[in-house]
């Protein structure tokens, strides 16, 4: 196990990566938030991105949902079957029509609708009717409605909310509105899951069944997952590899028990004992923009 | 009478005014000493202070203050006594509530409604038939078009009614009665779909680059449209008509099938003819609500980074939500001018748009029976009051004493008459302290929840 993993460690993965990330530069200015960061995620795999605050995590998915424009770099996304395509300088919508869909690190619910309607709304984008047809209550708006319902439905059940279909979203306790917020993206079926930081704020029984879902996206959807997570234990048990990001650079990547002991990260994580050599970008982390919530 | 006890009945005084209750009772008084003033007959070079004079030192003023001071009351009342006043009320009208919840109830009171419209304006007089077209009926199609726009998909705009004169003009241009003529002459019922598509058109020409701004830009920017329409008919004289404007719009008519009617100017005819479009407009939107375009106006309105996370083209639905208000205005513009037969650029001024916008607000934005309901009630009620002898009122006065109305309705019903279900639940989740009750998109924090 050790050794298999040590030979991953920062080594780029060859097989079949589902979205390639290569020497992305982002800055805000003067500050530089992400610094030449290049990786790959595997097919069916589930990354977990881990990082002191400010490292630049949730700069990396702002970068691969199309929200930032990095001013380096190249972003691919590999659908399955189709060739590749590039993330850079597409607007969020039409990321997320390639089959990249997201959560954010604050629940960012549709606040005034049911927990059912959530997820319809993310199941619906994917449709195709218009205005007319809405508004005639055409054979196909109907045979639509049908389809989005039953959809919604599932994944509701998929994640274990179905008893709480129709409530209001915001009504919803902590743990279930992140699960709502995953089953909202499943609804626009991906084929890569960026969940930024699912557990934050969830108590124990809800981090459980927080891994729980993660899993079966993973094994029974077959969707990849990018996983932004401060709990390591989640980390720990959930992702097959582990990239970590320290003041916008990729210090270290593979399997969670490798990435553990790696010096750069304990280093990273609790601080050198001989100070005066922090790291280049130091003095930009609380100036950073990123730095907003 | 000692120094002592005017000490402390200044002290008293100055407790008293501390107490917020007191505050907010000066605060109302003021409102009904302003509203007196504002409406009040105005001052002369000979007499400068008449205006204030006749304004504060005649017995109407009375009426005002003492509309102020009821309405403290009852403000009063409702910070005392409001949560016990609520539940009582939703106690009593549990039953009634779940009643009308039930689709076949709500589907009765529209029907009750419906035929109402259909029976009773035969009985009315000439005056109020002409009411109940050119002020109700017509507003009444503006105000749900305007309700997509800022109830549905909370975009405010603020040049509605260029869209409604962008119709009128077409009407009278494919009809032949503007000073340029088209290549054919058509009856108003086949200017139907011109009117509405270059209403459309225009909507789409202004909204697609502006629909990227922010809530108040866009009424800005939208504000300067309005204007620019009017002042281009107005100048545009040797194509509208200008100020002046042209006649010989002509009426509907049918004339197929062996059948042969035409409307006139009498208004009854004209008012069926409104009631059925707006229905059919009424059941095209209600489908429209509660479809998969409705739900992407909401999550627009609700939270735009996350609709685009969803997969929402953003500014598309916008850019919707504006075409299919606009089309509703240019739709109407196109019914009132073949009514009236003739159209000026006088009569497409910006306290119209803002008319209908209060018409929107008042009746509960993103409510269809709000909005109906609004436009009737509001476009109804001064009518009554403008000759009776103690609320008669100076008709240029009208907008101070709906803004009066406005500002009142804010404090006690924010939601409107009748609000729609959403909009109920974003103002509930707002006091909460969840997310935030402004329903012009824009106002909430762009990159709340993107930036880490």
């Amino acid at each position: 196990m050790t050794g298999l993993a040590d030979a991953s460690v920062l080594a780029p993965p060859v097989g079949d990566p589902i979205v390639a990330v290569a020497h992305v530069t982002l800055r805000f200015g003067g500050v530089t938030s992400l610094a030449d960061v290049s990786l790959q995620q595997e097919r069916g795999e589930v990354l977990a991105v881990i990082g002191p605050n400010g490292a630049g995590k949730t700069s990396l998915f702002n970068c691969l949902t199309g929200v930032y424009t990095p001013q380096e770099g190249t972003i691919e996304f590999r659908p399955e079957g189709k060739s590749a395509v590039s993330v850079v300088g597409r607007r969020p919508s039409r990321v997320n029509r390639l089959g990249i869909a997201r959560t954010f690190q604050a629940s960012r619910l549709f606040n005034a609708l049911t927990a059912f309607e959530n997820v319809r709304v993310g199941v619906e984008s994917r449709l195709h009717t218009g205005p007319a047809g809405a508004m005639l209550l055409l054979p196909r708006t109907r045979r639509e409605n049908r389809r989005s319902r039953d959809r919604s439905e599932e994944l509701l059940a998929f994640v274990g909310l179905t008893d709480r279909a129709d409530e209001l979203a915001s009504a919803l306790p902590y743990g279930d509105q992140r699960k709502l917020e995953i089953a909202r993206a499943l609804a626009t079926g991906p084929e890569l899951l960026l969940l930024d930081e699912p557990a934050a704020g969830t108590n124990l029984a809800e981090k459980d069944a927080l891994q729980d879902v993660i899993h079966r996206v993973n094994t029974e959807m077959g969707v990849s997952v990018l996983l932004i997570e401060h709990d390591m234990r989640l980390v720990m048990a959930a992702a097959h590899r582990v990239a970590v990001l320290n003041f916008g650079r990729l210090i270290a990547m593979g399997t969670p028990a490798v990435v553990q002991h790696d010096e750069a990260v304990i280093e990273a994580y609790l601080g050198r004992t001989d100070a005066g050599t922090a790291p280049e970008g130091g003095a930009d982390e609380a100036a950073g923009p990123e730095e907003g919530t | 009478m000692s120094a002592g006890t005017t000490a402390t009945a200044s002290a008293r005084a100055r407790v008293l005014w501390r107490s917020p209750e007191a505050r907010r009772l000066a605060a109302w008084v003021f409102g009904g000493l302003v509203l007196a003033l504002m409406t009040g007959p105005s001052g002369s070079q000979a007499a400068p202070v008449a205006g204030f004079t006749g304004s504060l030192f005649h017995p109407r003023v009375l009426v005002f203050v003492a509309l102020g001071v009821a309405l403290w009351a009852l403000s009063f009342v409702r910070a005392r006594y409001g949560e016990r006043v609520r539940e009582t009320s939703v106690h009593l009208t549990r039953l009634p509530a779940r009643l009308v919840r039930t689709r076949r109830a709500r589907y009765g009171v529209y029907l009750v409604v419906l035929v109402f419209a259909v029976v009773y304006p035969p009985t009315l007089s000439g005056f109020w038939q002409e009411v109940l077209v050119d002020q109700i009926g017509v507003f009444v199609l503006l105000a749900i078009g305007l309700n997509v726009v800022v109830g549905y998909a909370g975009l405010l705009d603020l040049g509605y009614i260029a869209f409604y004169a962008i119709g009128a003009y077409s009407g009278a241009y494919w009809t032949g009665a503007l000073p340029v003529h088209p290549p054919f002459h058509l009856n108003p019922f086949f200017v139907i779909p011109f009117a509405i598509a270059a209403a459309m058109v225009a909507g789409v020409i202004l909204g697609a680059p502006t629909l990227r701004l922010r809530g108040d830009y866009l009424a800005i920017v939208t504000l300067g449209f309005g204007e620019i329409i009017q002042i281009a008919a107005t100048n545009l004289q040797g194509v509208t008509g200008g100020a002046e404007g042209v006649t010989g719009v002509p009426h509907f008519s049918v004339h197929a099938l062996g059948v042969h009617y035409a409307w006139t100017l009498s208004n009854l005819p004209y008012y069926y003819l409104l009631l059925g479009f707006v229905v059919l407009v009424l059941f095209g939107f209600r489908a429209l609500e509660d479809s998969r375009v409705g739900r992407a106006f909401t999550a627009v309105r609700e939270d735009e980074v996350a609709a685009e996370a969803v997969g929402i083209n953003v500014l598309k639905y916008k850019v919707m939500a504006f075409a299919i208000g606009a089309s509703t205005s240019g739709f109407a513009g196109l019914l009132e001018v073949s009514k009236i037969g003739f159209v000026t650029s006088q009569d497409f001024t910006v306290q119209l748009s803002i008319l209908v916008l209060v018409l929107v607000i008042f009746g509960g934005m993103g409510s269809l029976p709000g909005a109906v309901a609004g436009a009737a009630f509001l476009q109804w009620v001064p009518q009554i009051l403008r000759q009776h002898p103690l609320f008669g009122y100076q008709p240029q006065d009208l907008y101070i004493y709906l803004g009066a109305l406005l500002v009142v309705m804010m404090i006690f019903r924010p939601e409107g008459m009748l609000p729609s279900r959403r909009r109920k639940r974003e103002l509930a989740l707002a006091e909460q302290g969840i997310g935030t009750a402004d329903a012009m998109s824009g106002s909430a924090d762009p990159a709340a929840g993107v930036a880490p």
